[in-house]
């Protein structure tokens, strides 16, 4: 069965729900009947078999994720949603003080098994529906991130941060979901996968090598994976072989898989949809230097967005974002001048 | 309701009960105020006296399975709910004996064992926790009831607003108790809120609303009984409020020099533990001779806990990495 990453959120929702009792839905616009299923469908549907445990909620995030908090603590498995990542910033208090530290408060008392779904990506919404929020959850300690580029690995990661007993953020990008009708993306990439018939599970911490190579690594999530690989395309005519590597969870790091990659190829570029300061990249390009400097052959390399919110103009939108040319072209000076 | 009726209702072994851990509050704050000045306890600290009536009143209208989240003033919460004393002065000296093991701390205190959240020290954001307790409860079909204590000065917070619409929206079995001891850090509430009940509030959300004499136990326990059983009863959540007052500071060395002699003399006037006792002692449930009885036993109890957590373990430094993930070792 193929599935968009949407329809393949839909299922293991369905799935985790059907087979575990505590687990229940909170978000806005989640299931209410003639709407949305949320801001991009991922939850369509699922209020007729399970009416009391898909909790549509008052337009409140800092409701939300304290309440997924208080009933998590009590022995329940949230799923709480925002419509776009962005807003996630209303609910900082309860995300980072809160669900992120009471289990350590508590000194182990305790566990906070909520699972944050937060869509993210540039696009064409101007700035604050657009931000790609990885940085600023990186560096808080208490929460794993996942963020998954395919359905099969949408699935196979919903499924682990259900059934971890430690707080999950998990990213998914606009542009992959493959929403349709009303919701569809326009400039959206096929992240569909085929799914296999069976109770899988993608490892929380586990990352995944997408193409290998011998010349250079290159290192990116969601939208900028599907990028990094149509750049690989691109470098094969220069003679070039890229090892695209897709992390799959941000926090914690597959750093022997990121390591391994980089001791082969000796050069690292990491590709980033958020802006280059105090990024994912300056923390994975941080412990390649600390770890493994004697292997680099060239610096460690970042292409991300500016340092400057992200802009609504179509022409500035696409300069925001790194292009899979740009990234191309980047990675053709690493690899040909070191 | 008038005392002597609700004195008949609770029983004389309650009362005592109830006028004990009053005192028990009101000693063990004392005793670690004064370490603390001596500057023999760690951290910082912020105090319950004057307040007993309130987390006592409430708190004895609990069952033993239900859960309370309180705020950075935790002390006379956790003891009204029934953490062991030992275990609360362990923490305020950071030993791994601590309710917490050392890693809350004074404004973190709390045991979920104990039907007790671990303390939440950021203003007004218990009170959607608590909307998540029950929550639990309600999905589950258990008839347990979640309460969350704050301040007036939460009253003002986006978390409250939310927090209460979404319990009077789902219809969860929780109370919201809002102590009101009159000041925000040192901001008197009148300077910052227009209306004179925080109860008031509640008519917003389509909730009950209710006020009771912060400094008369047996108002409280009476008030906070019925919504405690409108909550385990589905007949959905209240707005408590309990008009009170701190005599002490905010925190720490804070002399509170921002209220009014005038105040402070008005409401010591109406010290809860003092008007409790001369009810006990009209209605002779107690005589002096038992009165002084309760006050030693406490003290030798206050010694021994105090005396437990000065001589309990530190915590290893490598413990810092213990305790975070439930699942997975923290990265170094």
């Amino acid at each position: 069965m193929r599935l968009s990453i949407a329809e393949a959120l839909r299922k293991a929702i369905h799935d985790e729900m059907e087979r575990d009792e505590s687990v229940f839905c909170i978000g806005e616009d989640i299931g209410i009947t003639g709407g949305f299923g949320g801001a991009f469908t991922v939850t369509l549907g699922l209020e007729k078999d399970f009416r009391e445990r898909i909790i549509d909620t008052p337009i409140s995030e800092i409701g939300i994720f304290g309440v997924a908090c208080g009933a998590a603590i009590m022995g329940m498995r949230p799923i709480a949603d925002v419509e776009y990542g962005d807003f996630l910033f209303c609910a900082m208090d309860q995300i980072i003080n809160q669900i992120a530290k009471l289990r350590y408060i508590s000194g182990g008392k305790l566990k906070v098994p909520i699972v944050m779904r937060a869509p993210v990506g540039v696009t064409g919404r101007g700035a604050q529906h657009a931000q790609c929020l990885e940085p600023y959850f990186i560096s808080c300690p208490g929460i794993k991130i996942v963020a998954p580029a395919t359905a099969y690995d949408a699935i196979g990661l919903l499924r682990s941060a259900v059934r971890d007993d430690d707080p999950v953020l998990m990213f998914e990008h606009k542009l992959l979901y493959g929403s349709k009708g009303a919701r569809a993306e326009s400039g959206g990439i096929d992240a569909s996968s085929e799914i296999p018939d069976k109770d899988y599970t993608v490892p929380i911490g586990k990352g995944i090598t997408r193409r290998k190579g011998k010349d250079v690594t290159i290192i990116g999530s969601l939208l900028m994976m599907h990028y990094s690989l149509q750049a690989a395309k691109i470098l094969e005519v220069d003679g070039i072989q890229c090892e695209v590597i897709d992390p799959r969870t941000l926090f914690p790091l597959d750093t022997d898989l990121i390591f391994n990659s980089i001791k082969k190829t000796g050069r690292v570029v990491i590709v980033e949809e958020s802006p280059k300061q105090g990024g994912i990249g300056a923390e994975i390009g941080t412990q390649v230097a600390e770890n493994i400097p004697d292997y680099l052959l060239a610096p460690v390399t970042r292409i991300a967005a500016p340092n400057t919110p992200a802009p609504f103009s179509p022409v500035m939108e696409k300069f925001y974002v790194p292009q899979p040319e740009k990234i191309a072209d980047a990675i053709r000076t690493v690899v040909t001048n070191h | 309701m008038d005392y002597k009726s609700i004195i008949q209702k609770i029983g004389s072994k309650k009362a005592i009960g109830m006028y004990n851990k009053m005192l028990e509050i009101r000693q063990f704050e004392e005793k670690i105020r004064f370490l603390f000045l001596e500057g023999k306890m760690p951290g910082t600290i912020h105090q319950y006296i004057g307040m007993e009536a309130c987390a006592v009143g409430v708190c004895s209208a609990l069952e033993e399975d239900d859960v309370i989240a309180s705020t950075h003033r935790p002390h006379g919460h956790a003891i009204a709910k029934g953490i062991p004393i030992k275990e609360i002065a362990s923490e305020l000296y950071g030993k791994v004996t601590g309710c917490c093991k050392g890693k809350g701390g004074s404004m973190h205190i709390g045991d979920i064992e104990k039907g007790m959240l671990p303390a939440i020290a950021i203003v007004g954001a218990n009170i959607p926790i608590t909307v998540g307790t029950a929550l639990a409860f309600k999905l589950k079909r258990e008839k347990r009831v979640a309460v969350s204590f704050f301040g007036e000065g939460a009253s003002n917070e986006g978390a409250f607003h939310e927090g209460l619409n979404m319990a009077a929206v789902y219809n969860v079995p929780a109370v919201f108790v809002c102590e009101n001891n009159l000041y925000g850090a040192s901001t008197s509430i009148r300077k910052v809120t227009k209306i004179e009940n925080i109860a008031d509030r509640s008519s917003s959300y389509g909730m009950k609303g209710v006020v009771a004499d912060g400094m008369d136990v047996l108002d409280v326990y009476d008030k906070a009984s019925k919504a405690i059983n409108d909550a385990r009863s589905g007949k959905g959540p209240t707005l408590l409020e309990l008009k009170t007052f701190r005599y002490c500071g905010h925190s720490r060395r804070d002399p509170s020099n921002y209220i009014p002699k005038e105040e402070k003399q008005h409401w010591k006037a109406k010290d809860s533990i003092l008007n409790f006792e001369k009810i006990l002692l009209q209605e002779k449930i107690i005589d002096k001779e038992v009165i002084e009885e309760l006050k030693a036993g406490i003290d030798k109890k206050i010694e021994e806990a105090i005396k437990f957590g000065q001589n309990s373990p530190e915590p290893k430094p490598e413990d810092t990495y213990n305790d975070l993930y439930a699942t997975m070792e923290v990265p170094k």
